[in-house]
């Protein structure tokens, strides 16, 4: 499956989503010509027209699934691929366009659409690993150019990638940030949200609004609480706080549902 | 079955435009009776999922209609909506305009670069795609690379990130740069103000095949006396409404003059002028109507390399994309220069009710946003029209006058030019609003 001087076919596909996750490969300004010349682009419509058939070592994939058609295509992708790795909140978790999932998707299609029965479309958006096994994700809306990087270095390494499971509280704390939420009353996600962006918002004296989804064990329903507490951050906004990027995130999901139980 | 007169060529996912998209072109007795862009990327709602937010939610969530113009949509929903809550004649201080004009400088330049040299100049060298054309014009490719990487780094320090910047927020911003934070990226801009020079003259050396179309150009057009200290007058995060008709209005009465309308074949509506006909927005139309906006070095450059306005040949637009690479570039140390500190980051937005009308210029022509508020500033209605969208019907019109002139070319041949007219336009269809896939049938 490797070409002929043994470089990895790697392969890049589509789903919902806004082109930025892949995009992110086209940014790694530095590093894009050194990977490219040690994998195979096999498939990648966004940077260029040639085709190579399947199989591939690793698929990136980007976007989630809200059509019956892809559906069916994520599972002939994950047939030709060696490694299926998702990238981005899309594909991990369902996108911004999950949202339909707590609505009537029936009504969405008619706000937008003149003529619905034009537009094909499955009630939910849905994560890659709710239809195919997932041999890795990525998380972020977008993901960091530097972990699609370390991802790529580590295949061709033949070694685990290192990607943080911790939370962005910790990376304030390694970046020396003052805590947005307990010095300014800031709301912030970052006691509950995965790390892997350097904490950028509260470097901005901005609250994390969770890009990259929930860390591992995160506890929604404390930081919920203390910020309804300390904040007055009331049920409404709480639950729009969780409800964004990664609605669909079952850490995230349950929380907001919960908010928006409590507000009735 | 005769190869000149009967046929149906089918792009099934067209390359190096964002999202995707197909094209079906069908030739009866030598004559093209039917050109269709196929746009199926899968719609995602963004106007429904915002009903019932906060007016203080579309500057991030719109963000994600698009990788590539992240910006575009963040200001264009800040225009609407500070229209509407601050009232038309009242704006943030003059440091949160300049900071705003060069973002968009920024995306400008990322995205610009983006599509002359890493999707569409590819075509006009005969290469698949700019990894291949890297092994040829190593110096060409990371020329364009460290042109991206520079506007790239405007969008990392004012925005906070290249891609869906975090700092952007209705008011003006969560923090705003010194001038010294300002001042690390003019060596960089420098050199990339020349090095775009020189790309300008490159680009204009292309061979363009001949296409002549007689559109309706439409732009913004900002009136002088709005714009902030160090701006010149080019059109990017606003202005009033302008065509090549002589049309003139304000954003608030685009409605009057635009509607979208919905086929079959796409999940992109089709925009169009209420008057009849399609209508062209981008760097051609931008450029025809705007030329005298832009400073006299870069009017003289343009002259230089033979581009003078109205521009008719949609595949002379790479030049054109040059130029305001140029611009960006240039505008961008103007208003580093000239900045002035807000004393705050962000003025205050109270929620208001009523329907608030915005646009701006993104990289592929006018985005323009319209938000309807409760008074607790819920959202209670939200439409959408994207550059790409607006375009459609131009371009299809534009593919069947360029496929009947090139029927004597072989499916495989005709095909790749088609693709490079469709890429022209840089159609961004990840929008959803929404594009490509050939299929040209000859029968």
């Amino acid at each position: 499956m490797v070409d002929r001087i043994g470089r990895p076919k790697v392969a890049v596909f589509k789903f919902a989503s806004c082109d930025g996750c892949q995009l992110s490969l086209l940014s790694a300004e530095d590093e894009l010509l050194a990977i490219a010349g040690e994998i195979e682009i096999a498939y990648f419509l966004e940077a260029t027209r040639d085709v190579v058939e399947g199989p591939y070592d690793v698929a990136l994939v980007e976007g989630s699934i809200t059509t019956p058609s892809d559906a069916e295509r994520i599972r002939e992708v994950r047939g030709m691929s060696t490694t299926l790795i998702t990238i981005g909140a899309c594909a991990t978790a369902g996108g911004i366009q999950a949202l339909r999932n707590f609505s009537d998707a029936e009504e969405f299609r008619s706000l937008v659409y003149a003529h619905p029965e034009y537009v094909d479309t499955l009630a939910d958006s849905t994560a890659i690993a709710e239809h195919v096994p997932v041999d890795l994700e990525l998380r972020g809306c977008p993901i960091e150019t530097s972990q699609l990087v370390e991802v790529v270095g580590a295949i061709l390494a033949g070694r685990k990638p290192v990607t943080p499971t911790h939370s962005v509280c910790t990376e304030c704390k390694l970046a020396g940030n003052v805590c947005v939420t307990v010095a300014h009353g800031t709301p912030c996600l970052g006691p509950v949200t995965q790390a892997g962006c350097g904490a950028r918002c509260p470097t901005f004296l901005r609250g994390c609004y969770g890009c990259f989804g929930p860390a591992e064990t995160a506890n929604t329903t404390s930081i919920a609480g203390w910020l309804a507490d300390h904040l007055g951050v009331d049920h409404p906004e709480l639950a729009h706080l969780f409800r964004t990027f990664n609605a669909d995130a079952p850490a995230f999901r349950s929380e907001s549902r919960r908010q928006e139980a409590a507000q009735r | 079955m005769s190869h000149t007169h009967d046929r149906t060529i089918s792009v099934e996912a067209l390359a190096r435009v964002e999202g995707e998209g197909a094209m079906h072109v069908e030739v009866t007795d030598g004559r093209v009776d039917k050109v269709q862009l196929r746009i199926y990327e899968p719609p995602r709602f963004f106007e429904a999922m915002l009903r019932g937010r906060s007016y203080v939610e579309p500057v991030d969530i719109t963000a994600r209609i698009c990788g590539i113009c992240p910006v575009a949509y963040q200001f264009s929903a800040i225009n609407a909506l500070e229209s509407l809550c601050l009232g038309p004649d009242h704006q943030p201080p003059a440091g949160i305009r300049q900071l705003r004009r060069l973002l968009y400088c920024g995306e400008w330049i990322e995205s610009h670069v983006l599509h002359i040299f890493l999707l569409h100049a590819p075509d006009f060298l005969g290469y698949a795609g700019a990894i291949e054309m890297a092994a040829d014009h190593r110096e060409l490719v990371e020329m364009a690379l460290r042109l991206r990487k520079a506007g790239n780094q405007i969008l990392e320090v004012i925005g906070g990130r290249a891609i869906h910047p975090i700092n952007v927020r209705l008011g003006g911003f969560h923090r705003t740069p010194t001038r010294a934070e300002l001042g690390t990226l003019e060596d960089e801009l420098t050199w990339g103000r020349e090095a775009a020079i020189e790309a300008t003259r490159l680009v204009a050396g292309f061979d363009f095949p001949a296409l002549d179309q007689e559109h309706t150009f439409v732009s913004l057009r900002p009136e002088p006396e709005t714009l902030p200290p160090g701006a010149t007058g080019y059109p990017i995060d606003g202005g009033r409404v302008v065509s090549s008709t002589g049309l003139d209005i304000s954003v608030e009465e685009w409605p009057e003059h635009f509607y979208e309308e919905h086929v079959a074949h796409s999940t992109a509506l089709h925009g169009r002028l209420r008057d009849g006909g399609n209508y062209l927005v981008g760097p051609a139309a931008r450029f025809s109507l705007n030329a005298d906006r832009l400073p006299d070095d870069l009017r003289a450059l343009a002259d230089e390399v033979g581009c003078t306005p109205p521009v008719t040949n949609p595949f002379r637009s790479i030049i054109v994309r040059a130029l305001e690479t140029v611009y960006a570039f240039d505008e961008a140390l103007r208003l580093i220069a000239a900045y002035e500190p807000p004393t705050v980051p962000a003025i205050d937005v109270p929620a208001t009710a009523g329907t608030g009308h915005g646009a701006t210029e993104a990289p592929r022509g006018i985005l323009y946003h319209r938000y309807t508020l409760a008074a607790d500033g819920t959202i209670t209605d939200a439409a959408i029209v994207p550059p790409t969208s607006q375009n459609q019907p131009a371009i299809e019109e534009d593919l069947v006058d360029f496929v009947q002139a090139h029927l004597h070319l072989a499916d495989d041949d005709l095909q790749w030019q088609c693709e490079q007219a469709i890429r022209n336009y840089d159609p961004c269809i990840s929008c959803s609003t929404h594009f490509l896939d050939l299929t040209v049938i000859r029968r």
